[in-house]
């Protein structure tokens, strides 16, 4: 086939325009992972070397206590944040969902956390958890002065507080998703379930959750991400304590980055949230692509 | 029409109930954080955290803004909040038109092999930003760009990409391609169509993007602490400099007030737009 001058020109100012996103694809995507995975098999430490040592950094990292502890607590964390968002989201929609008089109000309320930032909402859950002037201090002035709730100084508990406050920043966009889900749903299978006699909560639990099918796989992508993001609300909160109780990945690879100058561990941590990152997205993805091409087919 | 008519029964209280304690719940931050910081430091220590303030004072206010310290200086909170104005203004018009431009080649003039690239584009919103931070550092270190104002624009831009071309590609595809056609019969070029005919019909979308954009770059803290430079640094980066770097007595009520002070942009953001906001968090999100 022969490429007219013409075509080949409007190639040519079509590319020339798609410039900038293929530079951000190979050089700011494509090779910084490239380049990331080079440096963790070297043996850099403060400036990158290219001696290369295979997989002894990832040796390394899985005997570092520090980084098994920000694993198994990321995986807490992780399981703890979605289930609670999950439930508190839906519970939150289907409420919201009776025709209750007051339904704008209410909806700003439940989504404004989620307009503040990560730093701001760990600062004010800070403020609010800690002991000596607090909920667990306003409590004791109340006359229960046996009560306890100091969990953000507690070694075994400060994972859960920052649970807590990310909660309350994120569960507002479940609701307002699978408020747009439901919203959705034909009011035809509401009659149907009716005239059955089928009880309000077992519709919702047998048919209208699965429907939800599509904008719950939106929001658990949405929040496995926040998950394996979590930083900002750990430095602003905990700092990573007490000790480092509520260390996380993300802080540690930007602590042996920046503060400790061990980039080529850094650079194998980063490796290993990546694959994790693309361990729990393969399915998802695979998921949609054979539910595109079933929608297709019919 | 009415889906399930309801009396006002036990069952209807039920869902009242649960609702206002929610939204008590969802509610009781924003008034712990607005009642301290207009409490004095003698009450806080004294006092009730949920109690109201018994005398009003602004002057944590006023400190927060301009006398809290941050690490060794104390010229308060309002060098972060011009710092993010500048950071936030570019970082929201270049990727928008960036984005823009991306949707509109890939939705009307489908170079060969332009979806694949899309396509890694969209998996490159999931690499965590960690496994990046490296390579760009030493990449903007070499242009000399790093830690400057350029340089976390720049910043802004890569990682804002994504979901900026998703946003109007998705919008751009909506549009028919008749109407694309038409304009190519008539003579239109590809910037011509693209500056007369497709940007002026993307106004909604455009108002989405600028929402979504400005909210994130606000918002943003792990990127403008490593790369916007000293000089730079952004609000929220200062905000926690302030609250967890600060020796001696900790002043509670100028942390609160400093902390809705930096807040106070999103959230003005959040209220106004309403519906839009909504809007945007779906958008990005559908097949996001």
């Amino acid at each position: 086939m022969k490429i007219k001058p013409k075509q080949l020109l409007r190639q040519l100012i079509t590319w020339a325009a798609l410039l900038p996103m293929a530079l951000t694809v190979l050089i700011a995507y494509l090779g910084t992972v490239l380049w990331s995975l080079k440096v963790s098999m070297s043996n850099s430490r403060t400036f990158p070397s290219d001696e290369f040592v295979g997989l002894a950094q990832y040796e390394r990292l899985f005997n570092n206590d520090r980084w098994l502890l920000s694993l198994e607590n990321l995986a807490l964390y992780g399981v703890l944040f979605i289930v609670s968002c999950m439930v508190i989201g839906f519970l939150l929609a289907v409420f919201i969902d009776q025709k209750v008089s007051a339904e704008g109000a209410l909806r700003t309320i439940f989504l404004y956390p989620y307009a503040m930032s990560f730093v701001a909402t760990g600062l004010v859950w800070q403020w609010l958890l800690n002991p000596g002037n607090g909920i667990q201090q306003a409590v004791r002035q109340m006359g229960f002065e046996d009560f306890t709730f100091d969990w953000i100084i507690d070694q075994d508990k400060v994972m859960y507080t920052i649970v807590i406050a990310t909660v309350w920043q994120a569960s507002g966009l479940v609701m307002a998703l699978l408020l747009a889900g439901l919203r959705g749903i034909d009011d035809e299978i509401w009659k149907a379930a009716r005239i059955d006699g089928i009880p309000t909560w077992r519709v919702y639990v047998s048919i209208v959750l699965p429907m939800l099918g599509p904008s719950i796989a939106t929001v658990l992508v949405l929040l496995s991400t926040a998950v394996i993001k979590l930083f900002d609300a750990v430095a602003s909160m905990t700092q990573g304590g007490p000790g480092t109780a509520s260390e996380v990945p993300a802080k540690f690879i930007m602590d042996h980055l920046f503060g400790r100058a061990n980039i080529a561990l850094a650079s194998a941590g980063s490796i290993v949230l990546l694959l994790t990152v693309l361990a729990l997205l393969a399915p998802l993805l695979y998921a949609r692509s054979r539910s595109e091409r079933a929608g297709a087919v019919k | 029409m009415t889906r399930r008519p309801y009396a006002f029964g036990p069952a209807r209280i039920g869902v009242y109930a649960f609702l206002v304690s929610a939204a008590l719940f969802f509610l009781m931050p924003l008034y712990i954080m607005l009642v301290t910081s207009l409490k004095t430091m003698d009450e806080i220590r004294l006092g009730n955290i949920f109690a109201l303030p018994v005398t009003v004072t602004l002057e944590p206010w006023v400190m927060a803004w301009t006398s809290a310290c941050t690490g060794v200086a104390c010229e308060g909170i309002r060098g972060g909040f011009w710092n993010s104005v500048v950071i936030v203004i570019p970082s929201t018009v270049l990727p928008i038109l960036l984005g823009a431009l991306n949707g509109y080649a890939l939705s009307f003039w489908k170079p060969r092999g332009a979806n694949a690239l899309f396509a890694i584009l969209m998996l490159g919103a999931f690499i965590p930003v960690q496994v990046m931070m490296f390579p760009l550092v030493r990449i903007l270190a070499t242009l000399g760009l790093f830690s400057s104002l350029p340089g976390i624009v720049l910043i802004h831009i890569i990682f804002s990409m994504p979901v900026m071309t998703l946003l109007f590609r998705n919008y751009y595809q909506s549009i028919p391609q008749e109407l694309f056609k038409a304009a190519r019969i008539d003579g239109g070029g590809f910037i011509r169509i693209f500056v007369q005919l497709m940007l002026p019909m993307s106004t909604p979308i455009i108002i989405v993007a600028a929402i979504m954009q400005v909210t994130g770059v606000w918002n943003d803290y792990i990127l403008g602490l490593v790369f916007a430079g000293r000089d730079n640094l952004p609000m929220t980066v200062q905000l926690n400099n302030v609250i967890n770097t600060t020796t001696g007595t900790r002043l509670y009520n100028v942390n609160m007030a400093a902390t809705i002070l930096t807040s106070l942009v999103p959230l003005t953001i959040y209220f106004v737009s309403g519906r839009w906001f909504v809007r945007g968090i779906a958008a990005g999100a559908v097949k996001g």
